[in-house]
């Protein structure tokens, strides 16, 4: 290979090639260096770590509604009516706002039908985050007085939106229903999230 | 507006320092810059908005001697800060009142330059550097209000940050992966209070570099002036930056300042939210949820919409659509003061931003959430729509031929009276 532009009469020379491939190096170094500085700010182990958390529900009575932390984020746990799970099981999917089910691990494309939000035989039992999916609030619904919104469930009063007796979107900004995190009964009345 | 130095190094020490490190030219020149002289005390704003960059970096720098960014303490150490350090009510009060009279100031800034054209060529990159300060102190602002770990900063951070989660609704999975990364877990918590402090301590600094290139933009082709005209006759129309508009810029700075300080030692807590004297409480929401006065029209926008991904979208164009003002204007007359009918929309436009500051406060129900829509219509339709259709159809009323017409008649060449004139 020449060494100048003369030598080699106007091809490639060997300038050239050291010339892009410096420039390929330190693009790919600067590449590689920036993703640890992104990735830093990614949780952390000792949130990951926070990943699970025991719940005992045998204090909990017919219409009583608890919240618990898992990671950091209130979980509602309320022991539904058999009027509240009725009208949750009755209501046709075709009036919901979000098709799908929300459960967390599950595919998206899981009708969001009152049993596919609980466990079976466990009906009365409904476990959802209850963080609002419009921006974050906590809705109103789980002390005894609150305002539960015409659909008897949840009511969001940062911005208005409507939850179900099976935690769904009914009315207003929010685009999915409550989310239901991952958790299974480890007894008859003791659930793991997580 | 460039034009030749006129330092001259008077003694042996300022010759040898000017040969080597010009910077007693550079500061000399800056200072005898050539202003209008027609400008009015709405080109003050600039001179305050300095000072209040100064004075909260200054006082921020001295907060963060006593706080503590981390979640069991960051609100007890603003209560010890109120309570016990020396003069820290002073200097918590002056940031916290200095951040929202610094709003007050760009807010003025940016419509006096609306009103007389300012952004207009060769003004542009002036103007859009402008606007990415605005963006900066927002994003300033927003992390320091968090900083006080009360319950409206908590649910700030959490609606505001949940923003971004809106994206989940174009790819399935990236808007809750970037909320988790903003926020370093899976909830607002430690993590995410204490990179918002290290990023809190960061940009005002940044916005020192933007206004550094603002002052720089601005030195180019000059200061506008209320008629839009350009300078053509530097001696007749102009005057030295100091100082003539020192003075000025002090005589404005000094009303401000009275102002400034009436809210700071009278009524501190006037324009905070009292929810934020409770500290925050991860498990419970805000009845009401509500930002800073200066947030109002932009959250009245956001909620304006009734779709989450739509509302976020709304809003961050309400800031996008001001970096194409240049553009969108196609009059060829700079100032308000010659576009009889472009005046009356401007006044519409500072109405409906009132407007959606009014509603932004209110819940988002019934005929306050249609207004809400309303008025955000008319923002975009202001910029989209209104602003190239009027420069189109509008005749501007007549205007002086040159920037010296337009101060001769007041009198100025009545025998025995002195024009001032540039110090030689």
């Amino acid at each position: 290979m020449a060494t100048t532009i003369d030598e080699s009469e106007g091809g490639v020379s060997r300038r050239d090639f050291i010339y892009i491939a410096t420039t390929a190096f330190a693009a790919i170094g600067a590449a590689a260096s920036l993703w640890p500085m992104i990735d830093q700010m990614n949780p952390d182990a000792s949130a990951l770590s926070l990943a699970s958390t025991e719940v005992d529900l045998a204090p909990v009575q017919t219409g009583q509604a608890i919240t618990v932390l898992w990671r950091g984020k209130p979980i509602f746990v309320r022991n539904r009516t058999p009027d509240e799970i009725k009208k949750a099981q009755t209501t046709p999917l075709s009036d919901l706002k979000d098709p799908s089910a929300e459960v967390m691990g599950a595919t998206a494309d899981m009708p969001a039908t009152d049993a596919n939000r609980t466990k079976p035989g466990k009906e009365n039992w409904l476990i959802m985050i209850g963080i609002c999916t419009h921006l974050g609030c906590i809705p109103k619904g789980q002390a005894p007085g609150d305002e539960r919104g015409p659909y008897g469930g949840w009511f969001c009063p940062c911005h208005g939106s409507v939850y179900d007796t099976s935690g769904r979107i009914r009315q207003g900004p929010a685009p999915r229903n409550l989310e239901i995190p991952p958790y299974q009964f480890t007894s008859d009345t003791k659930i793991k999230i997580g | 507006m460039s034009h030749a130095s006129t330092y001259q190094p008077k003694t042996a020490f300022t010759r040898w320092l000017d040969s080597r490190l010009p910077i007693i030219r550079f500061a000399g020149d800056f200072m005898v810059f050539g202003t209008p002289r027609n400008l009015n005390y709405l080109w003050a704003f600039g001179a305050i908005l300095t000072f209040f960059l100064v004075l909260q970096i200054i006082t921020g720098v001295i907060l963060a001697m006593h706080y503590t960014p981390s979640t069991g303490l960051a609100f007890d150490s603003i209560e010890r800060i109120m309570r016990d350090v020396n003069y820290g009510w002073l200097m918590r009060y002056t940031h916290m009142v200095g951040a929202s009279l610094f709003f007050l100031a760009v807010y003025i800034h940016m419509f006096r330059s609306l009103y007389y054209g300012s952004y207009k060529a060769p003004r542009e990159v002036l103007w859009m550097l402008g606007v990415a300060i605005l963006i900066v102190m927002i994003a300033t602002a927003f992390m320091g209000y968090s900083l006080v770990w009360g319950q409206m900063s908590f649910w700030a951070v959490t609606v505001i940050t949940n923003l971004f989660s809106s994206l989940d609704s174009i790819v399935q999975g990236l808007g809750t992966t970037i909320v988790q990364w903003i926020w370093g877990g899976f909830s607002v918590d430690n993590a995410t209070l204490n990179r918002l402090y290290s990023l809190h301590y960061l940009l005002p600094f940044v916005i020192v570099g933007l206004v550094a290139l603002h002052i720089w933009a601005l030195h180019v082709p000059g200061s506008n002036n209320p008629t839009g005209l350009e300078v053509r006759n530097e001696a007749k129309e102009t005057l030295p930056f100091h100082p003539y508009f020192t003075t000025k810029d002090l005589a404005a700075m000094a009303i401000f300042g009275l102002l400034f300080a009436y809210i700071v030692f009278y009524t501190p807590n006037y324009l905070g939210d009292a929810v934020n004297y409770v500290p925050a409480n991860p498990l419970v929401t805000p009845p009401h949820i509500v930002p800073e006065w200066y947030f109002l029209p932009f959250y009245a926008i956001l909620r304006a919409i009734p779709s989450k991904l739509g509302g976020v979208i709304a809003m961050f164009s309400s800031l996008a659509v001001l970096f194409l003002i240049p553009w969108l204007d196609t009059s060829r007359v700079r100032s308000a003061r010659y576009r009889p009918l472009y005046r009356l929309f401007f006044w519409a436009l500072v109405f409906d931003c009132l407007a959606l500051g009014y509603l932004g406060s209110q819940p988002p129900e019934g005929n306050a959430l249609l207004a809400a829509r309303f008025f955000t219509a008319y923002y975009f339709i202001h910029f989209l729509l209104v602003m190239p259709i009027v420069g189109l159809i509008e005749t501007p009323t007549p205007m002086p031929e040159t920037l010296a017409d337009s101060f001769k008649h007041k009198g100025q060449e009545k025998p025995g009276q002195m024009r001032p004139m540039p110090a030689e």
